[in-house]
């Protein structure tokens, strides 16, 4: 035990000493958040300087100065915001031109749109078989509610507008873009040579080119294309090129989950003697969804982003019901902002909860992987 | 036991083929062919009808007839007598020039936003997620026609904020001066290029020293020395041969000088921004993707922060942010045609206006998908060579 002879060994444990005051509480928290550098010191209070800057000015314009009350622009001074218009306008920025005795429909189809998504989305749900077949069936009732027929009286889709545009727009564009996207992510790498071609072709036409020209397409040259007797409704056609456009980057987004799979899957696929389809439907397509769930998730976030670029070809949209206000000669110039700030919170609480849902989708399934 | 044809011909037997699946495949896609070549010639069949009814004629022609309308933003010479493909060259530039502008700016912001976001300063990472997340989640057609309406808000051309008399800002646009160049400028362009081309030349130089020796050489401030130092030595020498035409302010208009229009700028810095909140969070993906292993060892090398996040963490990151840079960079082009919104001369904007002037709907809608096209390829073109340049040499 000789070259352990330079240990001197004590007695007693020596009393826990507290840490040095500058590492922890609040001081310690500011140093190492705030003031860890001179760089950091630096940002922090140009930061502070910043924030003192904007936030109370805003908060100023938005509340303390704001006008709510009044009748057109002019009863609103230049100092604040105005936001005299929300109580007679509210409803067109929701609803568009549709008819305000038939606004119960609109809200009856969102409300049904909740239990129709839940079947969907979640396994464990009560009457859960019957609920599949309401899934289903909810676009049907859907478009019945909102066109009319049935009993129904007529609402003519030139009459849709407002934030229920862009939300109609964009699902369905979700619903249809997402199996078709499959289809043409399974068709870039099929072993059919023709196939794949034809997939290669569409998804990088689509992909190279802006939506904007796709909706001139849409609105100047289909009905050149068709027989001069057949018409299609303006929306129905816009409806079709967001679903054609959003389709492309859905395949793209499922080619990326295809390729993480490892070959030994198809290949256990082919031994368990199951056919392309089956082998497709049962053991690739599933695990490749999971991957892509981000993916998927942020093209569905850009497409219903992208119902706005229907005001360039002339519908309402939520957008568009702003700039008939800002545009109206009893509010101009003093609406500009107010009105874009209620259309951007639109956008901003649902494609934020949906990238919110996406990356909890994604922890929980990290999770399970392992 | 089912029999199968056997592979590599020899017996096929037609009532057979379906459940061969060569035999199946090669009908599917016969089908296929089909399919689409009917619908291909129901289209043109439709068209020509169309066409004839409604008694227009088809072609490019069109395209050495006169215009007949003004752009203001331009890169090229144009007045309104030019020809429908010369406005059609002056808007695919003005689209180049907002992509190039926004690609560049978008990337600058996405880089500096993405590494304050990582910073360990609390405050400022906060701020940089609260702006990220309500750039990415709102609209890219409202924040271009909000920039335009803040443009526009800007005081009028009497009460334009000047700075130091050379540069006025107002609802208007920015104006600068334009330069003229002189005898003898050419000179001084020459003495830059030479500079680049020596500050190259200096640094192979140094960096096959650097590997020979292990000396190191301050490319960075030669380099400064070469391309600015010099030009601008060599231009007081031979009598500082540019001058400035600047903008002078009159009563209702601001005269000479250099005019960036509203719709530019707030097309930019709509792009720019929108475009750079995403580079923003790929730039942030990338530099997590490195493990902190690389961080420790350059650490434990002894290089400082600077040089380890130039030299080591960077170069590894690129690898991972390169590939979704380059369909950030796409969308960023393509979402340009949004100019057609605020009135911004691109070239959907430009063929909006002869469309409606010639009624060659066909014509004009297929120049600019084609025009697209071209641009998306190109560009994928450059940043899979630059991807292949700095992806990892395995061995």
């Amino acid at each position: 035990m000789s070259k352990y002879a330079f240990h001197r060994s004590r007695a007693e444990m020596l009393p826990e000493r507290p840490a040095p005051l500058t590492s922890t509480g609040v001081i310690g928290w500011l140093r190492a958040n705030l003031f860890s550098n001179w760089l950091s010191a630096v940002l922090t209070v140009a930061s502070i300087a910043v924030l003192a800057l904007v936030i109370p000015g805003l908060i100023e314009w938005a509340f303390i100065d704001a006008t709510l009350t009044g009748e057109l622009g002019k009863d609103c001074p230049s100092e604040g915001a105005c936001w005299a218009w929300l109580d007679q306008r509210i409803t067109q920025f929701f609803y568009g031109f549709y008819p305000p005795e038939a606004y119960w429909r609109v809200n009856i189809c969102i409300a049904l749109l909740v239990p129709a998504l839940a079947y969907m989305l979640f396994d464990r749900l009560p009457y859960s078989r019957y609920g599949r077949w309401f899934s289903l069936a909810y676009p049907v009732i859907a478009a019945i509610l909102l066109v009319g027929g049935l009993g129904l009286d007529v609402v003519r889709t030139d009459q849709f507008g407002g934030f229920m545009l862009n939300l109609i727009a964009g699902l369905v564009g979700i619903v249809l873009s997402l199996p078709i996207g499959i289809v043409l992510a399974l068709g870039r790498r099929s072993r059919m040579p023709i196939v794949r071609m034809f997939s290669v072709g569409f998804i990088e036409f689509i992909r190279g080119v802006p939506l904007i020209t796709l909706l001139f397409v849409a609105i100047i040259l289909l009905p050149l294309f068709l027989p001069p007797q057949v018409t299609l409704d303006q929306l129905i056609r816009v409806m079709i090129i967001i679903t054609v456009f959003a389709s492309a980057y859905m395949a793209e987004v499922i080619r990326g989950g295809l390729q993480a799979i490892p070959q030994g899957q198809y290949e256990a696929g082919q031994a368990m003697g199951l056919g392309y389809w089956q082998s497709m439907r049962l053991i690739i397509l599933p695990q490749a969804l999971k991957i892509s769930i981000p993916g998927i998730v942020n093209t569905f976030i850009g497409l219903f982003k992208d119902t706005t670029l229907v005001i360039i070809i002339g519908l309402f949209d939520i957008l568009g019901q702003a700039r008939l206000l800002q545009t109206n000669p009893d509010w101009l110039g003093k609406v500009d902002y107010e009105t874009f700030l209620l259309a951007a919170l639109f956008f901003f609480v649902i494609c934020f909860g949906m990238s919110r849902y996406s990356l909890n989708l994604e922890k929980r399934l990290d999770t399970e992987r392992r | 036991m089912t029999e199968r044809a056997p592979p590599g011909g020899g017996g096929f037997d037609i009532s057979r083929a379906w459940t061969d699946e060569r035999a199946r495949g090669v009908i599917f896609q016969i089908l296929i062919v089909l399919g689409v070549a009917g619908l291909a010639a129901f289209i043109v069949m439709n068209t020509i009808t169309n066409l004839r009814e409604a008694g227009l004629s088809s072609g490019y022609g069109f395209l050495f007839d006169t215009a007949n309308f003004d752009i203001n933003q331009r890169l090229l010479d144009y007045a309104s007598t030019s020809t429908y493909g010369q406005a059609f060259v002056v808007g695919a530039l003005n689209t180049v020039l907002v992509a190039v502008m926004g690609i560049i700016a978008a990337t600058v912001i996405g880089f500096v936003a993405g590494v304050l976001r990582l910073s360990n300063n609390f405050l400022v990472s906060r701020i940089v997620v609260v702006w990220v997340e309500f750039t990415r989640n709102v609209p890219v057609l409202l924040q271009i026609i909000f920039w335009w309406l803040i443009m526009l808000a800007l005081p009028r051309v009497k009460d334009s904020i000047s700075i130091g008399d050379a540069a006025f800002l107002n609802n208007r646009g920015i104006f600068l001066p334009s330069p003229i160049f002189e005898d003898g400028s050419a000179i001084v362009l020459a003495m830059i290029l030479v500079g680049v081309v020596a500050t190259i030349l200096v640094g192979r130089w140094a960096r096959k020293r650097q590997e020979e020796t292990g000396r190191t050489f301050p490319v960075g401030w030669v380099g400064l020395g070469l391309i600015v130092g010099i030009p601008v030595i060599v231009y007081f020498a031979i009598g500082q041969p540019l001058d400035f035409d600047l903008p002078e302010k009159k009563r209702f208009n601001l005269k000479g000088g250099f005019n960036i229009t509203p719709e530019l700028i707030a097309l930019w810095l709509a792009l720019s921004t929108y475009t750079g909140a995403f580079i923003s969070e790929i730039v942030r993906g990338g530099i997590l993707s490195v493990s902190k292993g690389q961080t420790e060892a350059s650490g434990a090398l002894g290089l400082r922060r600077g040089l380890t996040m130039r030299k080591i963490i960077l170069p590894q990151a690129l690898r991972v942010i390169i590939p979704p840079m380059t369909s950030q960079y796409l969308n960023l082009t393509k979402n340009s045609s949004l100019a057609v919104a605020i009135g911004y001369q691109d070239i959907v904007s430009i063929g909006d206006t002869i469309l409606n002037q010639s009624g060659q709907a066909l014509e004009v809608i297929s120049l600019y998908m084609a025009f697209y096209l071209v641009l998306s390829l190109l560009t994928s073109a450059f940043m899979n060579w630059y991807n292949k340049r700095i992806a990892l040499v395995e061995r």
